[in-house]
């Protein structure tokens, strides 16, 4: 058996070498929990599976790395297998955004297997094979700023730093949000056959200090920089003299790179360990420094304008399933305990299989459903234009009471305290017992209450078509009254004593919750009837001006805005570091958090004006082109 | 201004049967204040207690720190309304202008804050007011723009201002005082950014730590109330947690006194007032090298 220099999640043809030990076959079930779905790399030691957990009724996928060992010697095994539990079992103790989670370790006969977080994407050996010019800088930056802050956690592991050893592209993940991941932690290296007195490390990427067999966060460093050098310039140090790196200035070979810039990649480069950075954070700070000067790094906190004009990765984004209902999906599903549920305007709820997009069954009401189900043991709650509130078994798909209110109900139900409180277009905000299905009060604004009402604080927030926004006590009193210039069809957003919506006069307010004082005021382009969207000090709303923007709420600045081809009246929903967002184009957007940079965009058929929920690793929205849609997030 | 004072407690009720009975009326005694620190109370009648200290230092022959520091309480039903307003400001400029300039902007703000809040508030027929409070702070910010360049022509001052109402919070900023979450576990969250050159040029990377802590031009500010034609504050909002406190100081204290002890001095004592006390004796242990101006508040439940 002759070793091979890659990583194992590397994706290449299957090689004779990699085939000798048979692999695990498609729909193979390990541990009885494991489905093997498909090899995803071939390594010297075995091979990479994507797999499912069937211990999860949602799809959750894992990846499992296999590793055979070549020892035929029982006793040399066991200690092998010694070694391999002992690494797995510090590298299960790790949490970092960049580390891919261990979630399980197993042996069977001469394979140990590990099984791990699923990271989708490509390791950045790949994008530089693919790629056709060099990469823009501030990508690299960020990629580079990423990299350090997970050496800094492993270097700063106690008791023992974890130092690396093998940083390289092909390590390196490029997950589809635009993050890096570090794979293949050196736990395969005790597989490795001793006959070739393999170096560890890659030759080209590691420095000279490594080669003497010293392992400190210096030789991370220093193949941290060689790895840059490569993107940077698309120079594989493979195939050069080793440690000649100050023989290819960055700046000659790719004049696009900011001076300073390459002094921090240079730097770390030093044939003397002393002369590099001393530790990972702080090359981290001098690259953060970069980006300030320079200006590249546009999600430090600096405002930033995306147009939605150059579409980049992900492009190619497939739904992984579809369902197709018999008219327009305007609303948006709810998912509960593997099924989704989702109303049309064909009168059905449908309730659909979230794993494949299979029909379980609907039930029809007697007008269109516009609003987003609620589910409080296992009853779902919804409103129809046929004016009533319909509760039905999720088992059964059957009807267990529905209470009538004199207009459509377009608002969508929230439960709480023992009552669901549904906005109707009769004026009022009705709260309805879940024991009785009996009516506990009305709350009478005066106009339709279209917004869902948010239930916190103490209080019950809603607004109307008249622009009146309402806070109530459970008794349906009025605490206080909020008068927006127009319509207040967004449902309201409470966080942190601040309750967030929008209005159709084009403002995003933040009113104290207590006393509905204004705290602030935001201006949109045009009026909005989304619902925002919180995560930490980040707000994220559309608008009918066609923008999706993010507001810092603590300094009520914009941070990006995402200028879509039409109006944005669904809602966007945070997953992750993403913002998913529908449009009246026709698209769900994928924008990264952090900067508003589109990651991907899928166009349905027709607008969608329903807002996505995400599940897991999986994303679902309706369009009114009828479709369903299932996305991997 | 006293007739502000004698309505905000004139209308105080009486504490209703379910509050603690030590929780009825402000201003509390020490003792008061001490149990309430010490008990979390459930309930939504919350008061904002606040102390503040000035103080020359041990070297300067003048003055230029200034503060406001006023506090209330609207108690109606069950619900309270917490009202504070708290400034800080350190003026520069010579023959007295430093002085004016801060002594200005505390009252020109002060005034416009009340002005535009009273009526909302503590009216007989309260209403929110038509602006938010970032835009009121923002506008009244601009009024102590221009009252500072007309009373101190060439003078100027640093700014922190924090309008609480209701748990909400409001801060304006302008130079290099600042403003403090502090936690009872003991993190210090820095709200403000100073405003100086060093520091400054300590995140473009230009100096590191050691040298701005050393460097001889460490309060040459970029941004001053007074200075230039507008006026560019930092805002920020946020809610006021009940058990933080809010610092708000003056260059004599945070640059003359460790992050580390200011943090013990707070949270070793529930009241504000004797924790102000302990904060400027500290900074006048520490050579007193500068103005001293502190303002701690809190809410109690």
């Amino acid at each position: 058996m002759t070793l091979s220099e890659d990583q194992p999640t590397r994706n290449l043809d299957i090689s004779e070498n990699a085939t000798r030990h048979s692999q695990l076959r498609q729909g193979e079930v390990l541990q009885e929990r494991y489905e093997i779905q498909e090899i995803v790399g071939i390594g010297g030691m075995g091979s990479v599976y994507r797999a499912r957990d069937k211990n999860f009724k949602a799809i959750r996928l894992v990846a499992i790395k296999e590793m055979i060992s070549q020892v035929t010697d029982p006793l040399v095994r066991k200690n092998i297998f010694q070694i391999f539990e002992r690494e797995a079992n510090i590298l299960a103790t790790l949490r970092h955004p960049s580390i891919p989670r261990i979630y399980d370790y197993f042996t069977i006969g001469e394979r140990a297997y590990l099984v791990l977080e699923f990271i989708h994407g490509k390791n950045l050996e790949q994008l530089l094979a693919e790629t056709s010019g060099f990469f823009p800088e501030e990508q690299v930056l960020a990629w580079a700023v990423e990299l350090c802050d997970v050496l800094d956690y492993l270097h700063s592991h106690k008791p023992e730093p974890i130092i690396f050893r093998d940083i390289k592209p092909s390590n390196i993940m490029n997950t589809l949000q635009n993050h890096i991941a570090l794979v293949d932690f050196g736990i395969a290296k005790v597989f490795e056959s001793k006959q070739k007195n393999t170096m560890v490390g890659t030759q080209g990427y590691s420095p000279p200090d490594q080669y003497r067999g010293e392992a400190t966060p210096k030789v991370d460093i220093y193949a941290l920089g060689a790895t840059l050098h490569h993107l940077l310039t698309l120079r594989d140090p493979q195939l050069e003299a080793p440690f000649s790196f100050g023989e290819r200035m960055i700046g000659e070979i790719n004049p696009n790179v900011s001076r300073e810039f390459a002094a921090v990649v240079e730097r770390a480069l030093e044939y003397k360990p002393e002369d590099r950075y001393d530790s990972a954070m702080e090359m981290k700070d001098a690259l953060i420094n970069v980006a300030r000067k320079t200006g590249t790094l546009l999600n430090l906190s600096i405002p930033t304008t995306v147009s939605s004009g150059a579409p980049s990765r992900g492009v190619g984004v497939k739904p992984l399933w579809t369902f197709e209902a018999e008219d327009e999906l305007r609303s948006s599903p709810t998912y509960h305990d593997g099924t989704l549920y989702i109303g049309c305007y064909d009168n059905n709820l449908y309730a659909v299989d979230a794993a494949n997009g299979d029909f379980k069954w609907k039930y029809a009401t007697d007008g269109g459903i516009a609003s987003k189900p609620a589910i409080y043991e296992s009853n779902l709650y919804f409103g129809s234009e046929d004016k009533r509130l319909h509760v039905i078994s999720t088992r059964s798909g059957k009807v267990v009471w529905t209470h009538y209110t004199n207009g459509p109900v377009r608002s969508s139900p929230r439960i709480a305290e023992g009552h669901v409180f549904i906005g109707s277009d009769d004026g009022s905000l009705h709260a309805v017992s879940l024991s009785s299905g009996r009516l506990a009060w009305r709350s009478e604004v005066g106009s339709p209450v279209r917004s869902t009402p948010w239930v916190g604080n103490e209080h019950i927030y809603f607004g109307s078509e008249a622009g009146d926004f309402t806070a109530t006590d459970f008794r349906g009193d009025a605490r206080w009254r909020f008068k927006a210039k127009r319509a207040i069809t967004s449902s309201p957003v409470l966080q942190d004593g601040v309750v967030y919506f929008n209005s159709m006069d084009g403002t995003l307010y933040a009113l104290d919750a207590n006393t509905g004082w204004a705290v602030w005021r935001f201006r949109l382009g045009k009026g909005s009837i989304c619902t925002p969207a919180i995560a930490g000090n980040m707000l994220y709303t559309g608008a009918a001006d066609h923008i999706i923007y993010a507001i810092d709420t603590r300094s009520a600045k914009e941070m990006w805005r995402y200028t879509t081809e039409h109006q944005v009246n669904g809602s966007p929903i945070v997953h992750r570091d993403a913002v998913y967002c529908g449009s009246v184009d026709g698209s769900l957007y994928c924008l990264d958090a952090a900067s508003g940079r589109m990651r991907w965009r899928y166009q349905t058929d027709a607008p969608i004006t329903g807002t996505p929920v995400a599940h897991d690793d999986m994303i679902f929205i309706g369009s009114t082109d009828k479709k369903l849609y299932a996305f991997l997030a | 201004m006293a007739n502000f004072l004698k309505k905000l407690f004139r209308k105080k009720k009486p504490a209703t049967a379910s509050l603690p009975s030590n929780a009825a009326t402000a201003p509390l005694s020490e003792a008061q204040l001490w149990d309430l620190g010490n008990g979390e109370r459930p309930g939504k009648y919350i008061h904002l207690i606040a102390g503040s200290a000035l103080d020359q230092g041990q070297r300067r022959e003048n003055n230029e720190d200034s503060l406001l520091c006023f506090n209330g309480t609207l108690g109606a039903g069950d619900l309270a309304t917490p009202f504070g307003m708290y400034i800080v400001a350190d003026g520069m400029g010579g023959h007295r202008s430093g002085e004016i300039a801060s002594e200005t902007a505390v009252r020109a703000l002060g005034q416009y804050l009340i002005q535009h809040l009273y009526k909302p508030l503590f009216g007989p027929d309260p209403q929110p007011a038509d602006e938010s409070l970032r835009e009121i702070m923002e506008a009244a910010v601009n009024e102590a723009h221009r009252a500072v360049k007309r009373s101190a022509p060439g003078g100027g001052c640093t700014l922190t201002a924090a309008l609480v109402v209701g748990t909400q919070l409001v801060i304006a900023h302008l130079g290099d005082s600042r403003a403090y979450m502090v936690h009872r576990d003991g993190r210090m969250e820095q709200l403000t950014k100073d405003h100086t050159l060093v520091k400054r040029l300590q995140e473009m990377g230009q100096l590191s730590e050691e040298e701005a802590a050393d460097h001889p031009q460490k309060s040459v500010l970029y941004r001053a109330l007074g200075q230039g034609d507008i006026v560019q504050a930092d805002f920020f909002t946020g809610s006021l947690s009940p058990n933080s406190f809010l610092l708000l100081c003056s260059d004599g204290l945070w640059g003359f006194v460790e992050e580390d002890d200011i943090q013990t001095i707070i949270n070793a004592t529930t009241s504000p007032y004797l924790a102000c006390l302990h904060l400027v004796e500290a900074a006048n242990a520490a050579g007193g090298a500068d103005n001293i101006a502190v303002i701690l508040a809190r809410l109690v439940h």
